[in-house]
Formats: C-alpha cells, structure tokens, sequence
C-alpha cells in the first residue's frame, strides 16, 4: 500500500468517533498493536529527544524499504507512534521523504503537533524522515 | 476581610471560559497563576495613559511612569519587609535574579570554596552554580533528602564548614511542595560566615516572608507566580551585598558617569538594572502585591492548605495513587502518579476534560532520579480554586485511570 492509501485508510477508521475519548482508545488500542523494538535495541541512541515520555525507534532495510520498531513507556505516545509506524514502515526511502503529514490533523491528532505537549510527535516524525535521508543517501551512493 | 470564593473566582476573567468544552480547572498555579482584572486593568492603564520611559525624561508622562515605577518599588519592599526600597533590585524573573548573585559570586570564590545547593532544586538553582564552580574551581554539595521529600537537616549540618561561602536553597519545592525550613538553615549557614540565597518563586503566593527577620542575604522571586505579569521578578539583597557585588551588565541606567577613559556605576538598585526595565510590568507587580493583600495571606494559606487536605484525602482513595512529597510542612502542591501508568498519559487525558495538570519532571529531574520516576502528575491549587475543583480533578483521574489500565 503506498503511504497515501495507508494516510486515507487511517482518516477513514478514525472518521467513525464521535468524540474525542473513543478516540484516544483506539489510540491505545493501536499502540498495542505496535510492532515492538527489541528489547536488546532500548539504546539511549535510539532514544528520541524532546518526548515526555521515552521513546525508541529503530529502523533497518529490507528489499529496498525501511521496517521500524518503536516502543514507548507512555500508552498514548505508543498509539502516536503506531499510527505513525504504519504510515511509515515498509515504505522506500524517497516515498518516506516525498510524504506530506496533514493526516495527522484530520484524524484529530493536531493537538499532539504542538511543541508545547512535549510528546515529540514532530520530532518522531522529523526521526523518521531522518533515517529515510540516511538511508537514500545509501542508495545514491 | 471575609473570604467569598465566588467574589475572588470573578475577579479573574479566565477562569470563565471552557477548554475542550468544559469549564477550566486550572490547577496548574505553581507554573504560573493567573491574572485578576486588577492586575489586567493595571497594565492597559499604563500603555493607555502614562507610557513613558523613566528615571531620565523631565516630561510629565516621566515622571509619572517614573513615580508609579518606585511607588511599586516601595509596596514591595513593604510587603517583604526589606529594610530600604533600594535593596529590591527589578529582574526578569527569578531565574534572571540567580544569575546575578552567581556572576557577582564569580568574583569572589576562589579554588577550594564550597557551596552547597539542596537536593530539590529546580534546574535554574542548580546548573548557575555548577557554571560557576566549573569557572571558580568551587565546590558544589549537595544536601539530600528523605522519602518524604524533606531535606536532612543533620546532613546539612554536616556539610557546613568554613569553606563555605554559599547556600543556596528553595523556599518551596515546586515539584513536591514541601517548605523548607529557611530560618535554621539560614542560622546554621551565618553561623560559618556562608551567605544564603533563599529562591522564593514558589512561596511567594503562598506565604508572605518577613526579609529582616529572615536575616537572609539573598530572596529572589517572580511577579508571574503571584497574580502578576511574566518577565518581571525581584532579587533583594541585603546592602552590604550590593556594594560587594560587580554590576552583572553595563548599559544606560547603571552608570554614574562615563568617559572613555572610566565609568563609574550608579548606587543600588541602578548599578544591577542595567537597561530600559520592565517598567509596565514592575508597576503590574505592585498591583498584584496589592490584590494579594486585599484578600490577605492567612486567608490565601487557610483556603489553601483545605484544598490541600481535601485533594489528598480523595486522591489517595483511588487505587494505586502515589503522591511524592509527603513532609509535614508543605503548600497546596500534590505531586502523584498512578502504579502503572505514565504520568503524560494521565496529563493528556485530563486535559481533554478541561483539567490544566503540569506533567513531567518539573524541572527537577534530580528529584525524579531520587524516586526512580520518569515524572509526576502534578495539582498545584491558588486561592482561586474550589472544592469542586478537585473533585473534578478526581473524577478525571479516575477516568484516565479506567481508560489506562
């Protein structure tokens, strides 16, 4: 699925609440969801700076496209982050870079974009699109 | 004057207005509090009719701005009881005023020197003075303290020598509350001839503290805490200490005279107020100084330890509830988490239903390290707040907690 369909699936699903609690437990629902980091990976250089609360990410490449494993010890951050794993993971590089991120507005995530909650939404994201660079980079090469 | 909840309540315009579609339960005071239309009034009432800048114009808008600039000089100094107008110095804020005391320090410590930092400061009392022991070579102890999250006093006694030249020291914990008790370790730190700076921003809206009786050398604190504007503070220093210091900035104001060959400072409070002030937001200070008078501080206290006594005994009912800071003495803060579950998701839940909770490690992280935590939810209540307000407070928790587990 290319990361545009993953973006409108996840508008789709979240579209059926009508407030905010059902929402945020589908949030935690998905964060259990969460394809988990080894446990063996929890690094302090996996660690993504600017969060309240800890959060790993890992990243490697397979055929040409990035897998990432997160966890997070807070269980909203964690659906955060499996929203974002499954926009994200399994996807080549450059599609990863190309990708535009206003779904996370229309779900009803745009509260989490704001520096001030401190969950690092943006910069899981920004993490993310870092390692996509890295690794076109690679392939440029 | 009678305490009417309700009165006070309308004479702060936020606290009508809803967040996420309930009613604002703000009890996140000890971050910031909020502003009385006093204090607001105050503040339109000088852009609208006096805006000047002072201490040089001989126009009449600058001698007015002038005047208001002092006479709230004077409140204060009457409020916390220093012994002249000019040992209130105007800063930015109580971090802005730490800084000072530990650049003039700077000058004065030498290899060897000790200062000793309690084991609950916030991070702008702790990372100044390792700036300076890394500069001067001094250093740093550190006083620990219990599970209750009160200092041990027998180890600050200990600490004490006379390499000490420094003690520094939160009047209250802003992450757990717990008061400190000033006056002994003010005692025991002149007994070796060590000064003592007293970080004030936490009590202030809490206590009024008598600055002579304190004996203290040093009081620093913030408007923002005390119904006032961000951006303006306060660090009192006892006169001597104001001769002894450097200046920490040159600029206008501080000057006595200057030729290219010398300048020679100005007398306190000029010589550390450097620059054009914060002059719409000293004379703010002195307003809110007025409005928290009006209602009194034995009031403030009585209102605040019920709320304080209240939320604890609800809080703890719920299953799992831990609060940090359980000292005998402390102000209307409770810092808790639930067994299992984060304090951030407990933060965002709660504010969904309009509940403003501060979640974190408060910038405390020692603190944080002392109880293996990541964090704390953490209530901090004003005058302001009702009982319906921590029972809203604990409603929401357990709904978070339900959603959670």
């Amino acid at each position: 699925m290319t990361i545009e369909a993953i973006q409108e699936e996840l508008i789709d699903e979240f579209s059926m609440f009508d407030d905010w609690m059902q929402r945020y437990e589908y949030m935690i629902e998905l964060g259990k969801s969460l394809p988990l980091i080894d446990e063996n990976l929890k690094t302090d250089d996996k660690l993504i700076k600017g969060c309240q609360s800890k959060v790993w990410l890992n990243s490697e490449m397979k055929n040409g496209k990035i897998i990432f494993t997160a966890d997070s010890d807070a269980i909203i951050t964690k659906g955060i982050i499996a929203v974002l794993v499954r926009v994200f993971s399994n996807q080549k590089p450059q599609a990863i870079l190309d990708a535009n991120t206003d779904f996370i507005d229309e779900i009803g995530l745009k509260e989490h974009l704001s520096p001030t909650r401190a969950n690092g939404l943006v910069s899981m994201i920004k993490q993310m699109k870092m390692y996509a660079l890295a690794y076109q980079t690679q392939l440029n090469n | 004057m009678s305490f009417d909840i309700q009165k006070i309540r309308k004479d702060f315009p936020i606290l009508s207005r809803k967040v996420n579609g309930y009613p604002l339960v703000y009890l996140d005071n000890a971050a910031t509090s909020q502003k009385p239309q006093q204090v607001i009034d105050c503040i339109v009432d000088y852009y609208s009719n006096y805006n000047a800048n002072i201490h040089r114009g001989v126009h009449t808008l600058s001698q007015e701005a002038t005047d208001a600039y002092e006479s709230a000089r004077k409140k204060i100094q009457t409020h916390f009881n220093a012994k002249e107008a000019y040992e209130i110095i105007f800063t930015a804020g109580t971090t802005h005023g730490i800084n000072l005391v530990a650049n003039g320090f700077s000058e004065i410590l030498k290899k060897g020197d000790e200062i000793i930092v309690s084991a609950m400061e916030h991070h702008s009392n702790i990372v100044p003075w390792q700036m300076l022991c890394e500069k001067t070579g001094a250093i740093l102890k550190v006083i620990p303290m219990n599970e209750e999250g009160v200092l041990v006093f027998s180890e600050y006694e200990k600490l004490l020598s006379k390499k000490t030249k420094l003690v520094f020291v939160n009047h209250i914990s802003n992450a757990l509350g717990t008061i400190n008790p000033i006056v002994e370790i003010i005692e025991k730190a002149h007994e070796v001839g060590a000064a003592v700076l007293v970080d004030g921003a936490q009590a202030c809206s809490h206590i009024k503290p008598d600055l002579q009786r304190l004996d203290v050398d040093f009081y620093v604190t913030s408007a923002h805490k005390m119904c006032g504007p961000t951006g303006v503070g306060i660090l009192y220093m006892k006169e001597e200490w104001g001769n002894k210091l450097p200046p920490y900035q040159g600029g206008g104001e501080m000057i006595a005279e200057v030729t290219f060959e010398k300048t020679t400072y100005a007398g306190l409070p000029h010589k550390f107020e450097a620059g054009t002030p914060n002059i719409c937001g000293g004379i703010a200070f002195g307003a809110a100084i007025d409005y928290l008078n009006t209602i009194g501080f034995e009031a403030i206290e009585k209102h605040e330890n019920e709320l304080l006594k209240y939320a604890t005994e609800k809080l703890l009912k719920i299953d799992g509830l831990k609060i940090y800071g359980t000292g005998p003495d402390k102000t209307s803060v409770v810092s808790f988490n639930i067994e299992g579950i984060h304090p951030y998701d407990i933060g965002a839940i709660v504010d969904k239903l309009g509940i403003a909770v501060r979640t974190g490690h408060h910038c405390a992280q020692p603190i944080m390290d002392f109880y293996k935590i990541p964090g704390t939810v953490r209530a901090s209540f004003a005058f302001y707040n009702t009982l319906e307000e921590v029972d809203a407070l604990v409603t929401a928790v357990k709904k978070a907690k339900m959603m959670l587990s």
